[in-house]
């Protein structure tokens, strides 16, 4: 026998390789699914979080209404007697006349109760509008107060044993009574809208903080928007390359950067410290968020202006333009566009801010709305938080519903900025 | 009356522009060869008049209140301030300033009501001076202008060179405001030093911000440590870094590379989307589902978890974070050159082993830098602590606690309190300068990292 002894066989290269050829497979089909797994978390994050905001937050664009026939008793409220008067207890007396039955004063408070505490001064201020009402009979259509209104919203469980729940089993009867009588309904809620805060959740609402974040962003954009293309166009077009511009550079980049709340320490400490401004004021916050908002305002301009091909600047030059011609007539408009989605998108971080405005005193409690910017009120994103913050369990639906306001105008602002792009960018 | 005078300057300087247009015009139309354009002589004109009178009626606008206040207080009966410290004198002031303004309370003393008297003349007298003030000004500013058209005037190069002051005043404005920052947080970081020794602040291992109510108040002086407030936003940071860093990475990467293109195009937006949610709606999503979820699972398993754990604020602030991170691995991931790609698939690499053998490493100094960066968003964070962490600083590490950070300490600190003399409000600001100085030192070398980087491929 001469054959070599059968040692183990060396395997070909293409061998190793198809050898290694399933675990290799197996391992990118693992780097790929954890990739996919990873996107799939985040999506469904981002779903949960608007889904559980739209949960909680459609109820409060409904608001339980009761419709009463009121007759204005001249006896409770004498026209002489205006703007004062017995109008809760005309209200009340006029809730008593469905439910039969009601006699003692313990029992009248608590159906009055129903009602939100704002119906007395919607019958004050028509009845103050129209003194001759007095003595008619009036139909109206008011709030009922926030445990009815979640018993209605079904946010009261009625199985809950009596002594655990808001609402007792009496004030439940009634309010089946109110049902089928057909004198409750559940509209849209513009108070949302028309009303500033309130203590009350059935009568608060988000005009104050909307119209003090308009003036806000107003003031916000007024200063950012002049001094951040200012600062864009030297630094990109004129600034000479030296240690100074590059200071500013680093300067621009470490502020877009500067956590939020250290901006409101600066406007606490220099705004409203040293100049002594207005507290609370859309002013100041439209300031502070200005300084926050420049960074972003810079970086996208210059990147806007850098995108205009240089044969445009030649072009002009070669005319006989200055370069602050070349600049003002033909890159800035050419660039305008971007500059324009860099903005919007800087006005719509601005509008989401929070922290700055907490430490000026934006989140206070403010029931009218502010009629100029030095006026005390809150802002969209303060309001927020003071619902979150407060006790009453009407509040966590209304809460919902402010932020799902506040992120629609959000997605309005950035899709006006991707729309901007895409209509009026050029390719070069 | 402050804007009347806005809008008397633009009127006046308005009508500066028409008039200097109308008279380089006619020069013009005399057959003159003009130096520069009508135009730039009616532009002349306007920023003449504009821009020193704004500055005057802004500078006017600040000095105005601390100046009649001082007034006012000067006037006021010899004697009536005799030992009264500074809090009284102030709240001596806003009585005044709510009388002047038409608003009594009880019945206040004769002398108060004089003074209130003064402060409505004195305040219409300087709303009038300054209206007179920008009158004056602003028309000799604008005659001024006028005297100076003609056919030699160079008004372009006068007009572009305001204009390039102006640039260069906004480009400043950036370095004012850190400056105006720096500049802030130290002068009242350093009145905190001198109430409490920078010793305790450094390596106190309390914190109690309390300030004594009464002067003899036992056991109310507040320890002002920041190790455990520092220590809680660390574990806050850590928790939110734990759930941003894998996801974050991960999705970078399977956008990169494996994703289909017109998945990409629908994945990126989305995640931008994430991006753009303000804090204070990750805020209440975390006080409004995750907290509970986190609390109903660990009684599910039996563990004893704090209403608002260091867990929910963290885990939210992570999901914050992931577009974030997700965005700078998928740059970096962009930033390495076509080459490298090339060379490993070209070698019989799998596109997993190209990515983790070759992309992955090439890119870390980006991704590093982006996560850098990270860190300092979490640590700067505040509206999601502020709603969802706690308020009481404890020296723990365990995120089943609750536990407080440096920003909601700011922010409890500051909420409805603006004396600034005493140690409390002060604390806030100490507070702050550490947070400043911890974000710039990772910021600073975060943007280096990633700059550097970049070059090397370029």
């Amino acid at each position: 026998m001469t054959d070599i002894a059968a040692g183990p066989r060396r395997l070909s290269s293409t061998e190793t390789v198809r050898a290694g050829l399933g675990r290799r497979k197996r391992h990118q089909i693992m780097l790929q699914g954890l990739g996919l797994a990873a996107i799939s978390f985040a999506f469904l994050m981002l779903a949960t979080l608007v889904g559980s905001l739209v949960m909680t937050g459609h109820k409060a664009f409904t608001q339980t209404h009761i419709t009463l026939d009121v007759y204005v008793d001249p006896a409770e409220i004498p026209a002489a007697g205006l703007p004062r008067g017995g109008f809760r207890d005309v209200m009340t007396a006029a809730l008593a006349e469905r439910i039969p039955g009601v006699e003692s004063r313990a029992e009248l408070r608590a159906l009055g109760a129903i009602l939100s505490n704002g119906a007395q001064f919607m019958l004050r201020d028509r009845i103050v509008a129209d003194p001759s009402l007095i003595g008619q009979t009036i139909t109206m259509r008011v709030p009922v107060s926030d445990p009815y209104d979640q018993l209605k919203k079904g946010l009261i469980d009625r199985e809950t044993p009596e002594a655990f729940r808001r609402v007792k089993d009496q004030e439940i009867a009634w309010f089946d009574t109110l049902m089928a009588q057909g004198a409750i309904t559940e509209p849209f809620n513009w108070a949302l809208f028309r009303n500033a805060d309130s203590r009350f959740p059935e009568l608060a609402g988000l005009k104050g903080a909307l119209i003090g974040s308009a003036w806000a962003l107003l003031v916000c954009f007024l200063i950012s928007f002049p001094l951040g293309i200012g600062a864009a166009i030297y630094l990109e077009e004129f600034a000479p390359k030296n240690r100074v511009s590059d200071l500013i550079e680093v300067n621009i980049n470490n502020l877009a950067a500067v956590p939020s709340v250290v901006f409101g320490l600066l406007a606490l400490a220099v705004f409203l410290g040293w100049f002594g401004m207005q507290r609370s004021a859309p002013f100041v916050g439209g300031l502070t968020l200005a300084l926050m908002t420049m960074p972003t305002i810079i970086i996208a301009t210059r990147a806007a202006l850098k995108a205009v091909p240089p044969s445009i600047r030649e072009a002009a030059l070669g005319v006989g333009a200055s370069r602050h011609q070349v600049v003002f007539g033909h890159v800035l408009p050419l660039a305008m566009p971007g500059i324009l989605t860099g903005t919007i998108i800087g006005l719509a971080q601005a509008l989401g801010e929070t922290a700055p405005l907490l430490l000026i005193g934006m989140n206070a409690f403010i029931t009218s709305a502010p009629s100029t910017p030095f006026d005390s009120a809150t802002a969209l994103p303060t309001q927020i938080f003071i619902w979150a913050d407060s006790p009453e369990r009407g509040f966590v639906s209304r809460t919902s519903a402010a932020i799902l306001v506040l992120l629609t105008f959000l997605v309005v602002m950035n899709a006006l900025a991707i729309f901007l792009r895409n209509r009026f960018e050029r390719k070069w | 009356m402050t804007s009347l005078a806005f809008s008397l300057l633009f009127a006046l300087a308005i009508a500066g522009y028409v008039w200097n247009l109308m008279a380089a015009r006619s020069i013009r139309q005399s057959g003159a060869r003009m130096h520069s354009l009508s135009g730039f002589h009616g532009m002349y004109s306007f920023l003449l008049a504009v821009v020193p009178v704004m500055v005057l009626i802004l500078v006017w606008q600040v000095l105005k209140g601390p100046v009649i206040d001082r007034m006012v207080l000067g006037g006021l009966p010899p004697g009536t301030l005799d030992g009264v410290n500074a809090g009284a004198v102030q709240l001596i002031l806003s009585e005044i300033k709510s009388l002047a303004g038409g608003r009594t309370f009880g019945t206040p003393e004769d002398w108060k009501i004089e003074a209130a008297e003064r402060l409505v003349g004195l305040r219409q007298t300087a709303a009038y001076s300054l209206v007179g003030l920008v009158a004056v000004v602003a028309g000799g500013l604008v005659l001024f202008a006028r005297l100076r058209v003609g056919a030699e005037f160079r008004a372009r190069h006068r007009v572009e060179r305001i204009v390039s002051g102006l640039m260069i005043f906004c480009a400043s404005v950036a370095i004012f405001v850190t400056l105006g920052i720096a500049g802030s947080l130290m002068f009242e970081t350093y009145r905190f030093f001198e109430r409490v020794p920078l010793t305790e602040f450094l390596f106190g291992l309390n914190w109690e911000p309390q300030i004594p109510l009464r002067e003899d108040q036992i056991a109310a002086e507040g320890a002002f440590g920041w190790i455990p407030v520092f220590l809680g936003t660390i574990v806050i940071t850590v928790v939110a870094l734990f759930i941003a860093i894998p996801v974050g990475l991960l999705s970078g990467i399977y956008l990169n590379e494996f994703a289909p293109r017109r998945m990409r195009a629908v994945a990126k937006p989305i995640l931008e989307i994430l991006a753009g949610v303000p804090t204070v709606v990750y805020g209440f999503f975390a006080i409004l589902t995750v907290a509970p979820a986190i609390r109903s699972a660990g009684a599910a398993l039996g563990i004893d978890i704090a209403p608002n754990t260091a867990l929910a604020a963290g885990s939210v602030m992570g999901i914050m974070l992931i577009p974030f991170i997700s965005s700078f691995a998928d740059d970096a991931l962009s930033a390495v050159p076509q080459a490298l790609r090339d060379g490993a698939l070209g070698l019989g690499a799998t596109r997993a082993e190209m990515m983790t053998t070759v992309l992955f490493p090439a890119a870390i100094p980006g991704i590093v830098g982006g996560i850098l960066l990270a860190v300092s968003r979490a640590i700067g964070e505040t509206m999601i602590v502020v709603m969802a962490a706690g308020l009481i600083a404890k020296m723990t590490i365990n995120p089943l606690d609750s536990v407080t950070t440096v920003t909601v300490q700011i922010v409890t600190l500051l909420i409805g309190d603006t004396s600034f003399d005493n140690p409390k409000t002060l604390a806030a600001f100490a507070l702050g300068m550490m947070l400043f100085l911890v974000t710039l030192v990772i910021n600073v070398f975060a943007l280096r990292i990633v700059r550097k980087y970049r070059e090397a491929y370029d």
